[in-house]
C-alpha cells in the first residue's frame, strides 16, 4: 500500500518560501559578499576566503572580540546572581505581587534607543542628574573621556534594562514550587541556605538555563543602547563586534570583510549558544 | 514517641471570626495514644488537613493548645516538635542521592556521620530501597520517592509521630495495597504513633486501629472500624462508611413510639426526651428486609453488584437501599420493607441519641 503523497510538499511550499526570503537568501548574500571583491559598478572579482584569513588575523577584529566577550561575561555575573536575589526577595503572596511584576517589566518595556539616550543624558557632566552628581561630590566622571566611566555606565544601564528578565523567569521557577516542599524542609529541620541550595535552586534550574541563555544571546548582539549611549567611545573601549561590523559595512564600505565578519560572529555566537546549552541541559539525561 | 492531646483546639483562617461557621475546626478535644495507628477521614473541605498542619506546627491554632506528653508545644515550629510528614505528593530533594535524601534530616541536626550512616542503612532495608541508595532520587517511581519521604521520617530516632497526608493520591493502583501493608507493617515493627489521614474509607479502614471520622470542622466519632459500621454516631458518620451507606429517614415520637412514614418501628436507642431536635432513624441496608408488611416502598432500581444485590427505593421521597443476599423474584413496584430493631438507631439533630446528647452543643 502506497500512502506517500508528492503533492504533499505542496503544503510545505510556503513555510519553505518564508524561510528562503527571510533568512536563506539573506545569509547567501552575505556569503556571496563574503568571497567577492568589489569596486562599485556591480562588479564583483573572486577573492576565495582571502576575507576571512583577514578578519581571523585582525587585531582589530581581535579587540572587538575581547570586548564582547568581557562584556557579555561581566552582565552576565551581575545579572544572574542579582536577578535570583530579587526574585527570591520578593512576595509570593498578597497585594504587592502584581504591583512587583509589573515594576520589574517596566524597564523591558522601553525602546532599545530610548534607553541608550535616557542613560546618555542621565550622564551628562553639565546637566545631567548622575553626571553632575557624582562631579559635584568629587568624583571625576566624564564618559566621552574615561574608559572606565563609560564601561561601568555600560555595564549599569545594560543590568537596569535587563536584570528584569532574569528576575522574571526565576520568579515564575520559584512560584512553581509546591508549599509541601518548604514544609518538608521545615520539618527536616533545613537551614535557609539549604533550602536555597537543595529546593530552590534546582526548581529553578530550567528557567535559569534559559535566562542565562536569553542573557547571552542578546547581550553578545547588542548594538542599539551602547551605540546612542557611547557611539563605541572613547576611542573604540566600547566599540564592541556588532558596533565595529557596523562602521567596517557602513562607514568603510567594505562590503567583503564585513560580510566574512558577519559570518564569523555568526558562527561564534551560535557556536558559543550550543556549548552552553549542551553543558546545561548534560544532566538531566541520565 | 508521644501521647498527643489536642485540648480544646479551634481555627480560624479569618483573623476576626464572628461566628461558628467562619471557624474552620470547630472544637477538637480529643488524646491521640502513644503508638496507635490512627486515620483521619473525612470528604475534602472537613478540616483534616486544617488539623493535621497544626499538629506538625505548620499552622498556629487561634484556641487551644497541643501538647506532647505533658510539654505545650503550640508556639513550638515544626523542626522542634520533632515530627516527620509525608505529603500528598512525594517530596524529594531532587540533586541528591537517595542516601542523601535519607541522611538529609539527620545532617540538619549535626549527627556523626557513622551514626548516620548506620540509620540510612537499617531504615533502607526496613523500606527495601538499599539497592536504590547511590541513585539520584529524581529519577525514581512515585511509590520509591514516597518510600523515601517516608524515611525521611523514621530516620530520626525519636520522631513524636508521623502524619501521612493523603500519601497513595499519585501512586498506581496495583502498588497502593502493596505500599498500604508495607505501612501497616512498618507501624508495627516500630511503634510509633502514625496519623493517616485519607478520604478514602478502604485506606483509614485497613491501615488504622482506632478512625477519626470529621466533617463539618468537627471530629463526629473516634472509634475501630467495627464501631464506625455498626454504632455510627452521627449520621454523617454512617452514611460516609460502608458502600452503600446508611439509610436515614425522618421520623417522629407519637404516644412513645417512634414512627416512620406512619409505621411505628422498634429502635435500638433508649427513646429519651428529646425536645425540638430533627429526629430520624439510620439502618445499614444490610439489616433491611422486604417482607409481607411494614413500611411501604416503591421499587426505582436493582443494581446487581455482584456478591449480593442493592435494590434501590424511594419511602415518602427518601431514597432507601436494601441488601439483597437472595436470588430474588421480579419485584413488584411496591414492596413493604422492614428494619431489624437490633440495627435501627435513633438520631436527634444528626446525633445518635443514646451517646451523651446533649453534650455536642
Amino acid at each position: 500500500m502506497k500512502t506517500e503523497n508528492p503533492r504533499a510538499w505542496f503544503l510545505v511550499l510556503p513555510v519553505i518560501l518564508l524561510v528562503a526570503f527571510n533568512a536563506l537568501i539573506p545569509l547567501m548574500t552575505v556569503v556571496n559578499y563574503s568571497v567577492q571583491e568589489t569596486f562599485g559598478n556591480n562588479v564583483f572579482f573572486w577573492q576565495g576566503v582571502d576575507w576571512f584569513e583577514q578578519v581571523l588575523h585582525s587585531e582589530r577584529f581581535h579587540a572587538a572580540l575581547g570586548r564582547q566577550f568581557m562584556f557579555t561575561g561581566i552582565i552576565l555575573a551581575i545579572e544572574i546572581p542579582l536577578g535570583v536575589a530579587i526574585a527570591l526577595a520578593m512576595p509570593r503572596k498578597g497585594i504587592w505581587v502584581p504591583v512587583c511584576l509589573i515594576l520589574m517589566s517596566l524597564p523591558l518595556l522601553i525602546p532599545w534607543n530610548v534607553v541608550g539616550a535616557m542613560w546618555n543624558i542621565f550622564t551628562l557632566p553639565d546637566i545631567g542628574l548622575m553626571g553632575y552628581g557624582l562631579n559635584s561630590i568629587g568624583i571625576d566622571y566624564n564618559m566621552t573621556q574615561s574608559v572606565t566611566a563609560a564601561w561601568v555606565t555600560l555595564i549599569i544601564m545594560d543590568v537596569w534594562h535587563w536584570t528584569s528578565l532574569v528576575v522574571l523567569l526565576a520568579y515564575a521557577g520559584l512560584v512553581s514550587i509546591p508549599d509541601a516542599y518548604y514544609q518538608a524542609a521545615e520539618i527536616d529541620g533545613a537551614s535557609k541556605w539549604s533550602v536555597f541550595r537543595f529546593i530552590q535552586l534546582p526548581k529553578m534550574k530550567q528557567v535559569l538555563m534559559l535566562a542565562v541563555l536569553l542573557r547571552f544571546m542578546d547581550s553578545f548582539m547588542i548594538y542599539t543602547e551602547p551605540f546612542v549611549l557611547t557611539g563605541g567611545g572613547p576611542g573604540n573601549s566600547t566599540t564592541l563586534l556588532s558596533i565595529d561590523l557596523v562602521k567596517v559595512a557602513l562607514g568603510q564600505f567594505d562590503l567583503g570583510p564585513a560580510a566574512a565578519m558577519s559570518l564569523i560572529y555568526f558562527a561564534i555566537t551560535l557556536l558559543v549558544s550550543w556549548v552552553f546549552y549542551t553543558l546545561m541541559t548534560k544532566d538531566q539525561k541520565d | 514517641m508521644a501521647k498527643i492531646k489536642l485540648d480544646n483546639i479551634r481555627h480560624s483562617y479569618f483573623p476576626n471570626p464572628q461566628n461558628e461557621d467562619d471557624f474552620a475546626l470547630k472544637r477538637v478535644h480529643f488524646d491521640w495514644v502513644d503508638g496507635g495507628a490512627y486515620a483521619l477521614l473525612g470528604p475534602s473541605g472537613c478540616g483534616k488537613t486544617t488539623l493535621l498542619n497544626i499538629i506538625s506546627g505548620l499552622l498556629e491554632p487561634s484556641h487551644g493548645k497541643l501538647v506532647f506528653d505533658d510539654l505545650d508545644v503550640t508556639a513550638l515550629s515544626p523542626s522542634e516538635r520533632n515530627i516527620a510528614q509525608v505529603f500528598q505528593f512525594p517530596v524529594i530533594y531532587d540533586t541528591m542521592s537517595v542516601y542523601d535524601n535519607l541522611a538529609f534530616p539527620l545532617r540538619n541536626r549535626g549527627v556523626a556521620e557513622p551514626l548516620i550512616d548506620k540509620k540510612v542503612r537499617e531504615i533502607s532495608a526496613m523500606l527495601e530501597i538499599d539497592d536504590l541508595l547511590q541513585k539520584k532520587a529524581a529519577g525514581l517511581s512515585p511509590d520509591n520517592k514516597q518510600k523515601i519521604s517516608l524515611g525521611r521520617g523514621l530516620v530520626r530516632e525519636d520522631v513524636n509521630v508521623i502524619m501521612f497526608d493523603e500519601p497513595l493520591t499519585v501512586i498506581d493502583p496495583h502498588l497502593k495495597w502493596k505500599l498500604r501493608s508495607k505501612l501497616k507493617e512498618l507501624h508495627q515493627k516500630v511503634k510509633t504513633t502514625m496519623i493517616y489521614v485519607t478520604h478514602d474509607q478502604t485506606e483509614a479502614l485497613t491501615f488504622a486501629d482506632q478512625v477519626v471520622v470529621m466533617n463539618f470542622g468537627q471530629v463526629l466519632q473516634v472509634g475501630t472500624p467495627d464501631d464506625l459500621f455498626n454504632r455510627p454516631e452521627h449520621t454523617f458518620v454512617g452514611h460516609f462508611i460502608g458502600s452503600p451507606g446508611m439509610n436515614v429517614l425522618p421520623a417522629a415520637v407519637e404516644q412513645g413510639s417512634i414512627v416512620v412514614a406512619g409505621e411505628k418501628v422498634e429502635v435500638a436507642s433508649e427513646i429519651l426526651d428529646i425536645g425540638t431536635a430533627k429526629l430520624e432513624i439510620g439502618v445499614r441496608p444490610e439489616y433491611v428486609r422486604i417482607s409481607e408488611s411494614g413500611i411501604c416502598a416503591k421499587v426505582i432500581n436493582v443494581m446487581d453488584v455482584g456478591r449480593h444485590k442493592v435494590v434501590e427505593t424511594l419511602v415518602e421521597g427518601v431514597k432507601v437501599c436494601v441488601v439483597a443476599e437472595e436470588a430474588m423474584p421480579e419485584l413488584p413496584e411496591e414492596i413493604f420493607l422492614s428494619f431489624d430493631p437490633q440495627q435501627t438507631r435513633l438520631y436527634a439533630d444528626g446525633w445518635l441519641v443514646d451517646v451523651a446528647y446533649g453534650d455536642k452543643e
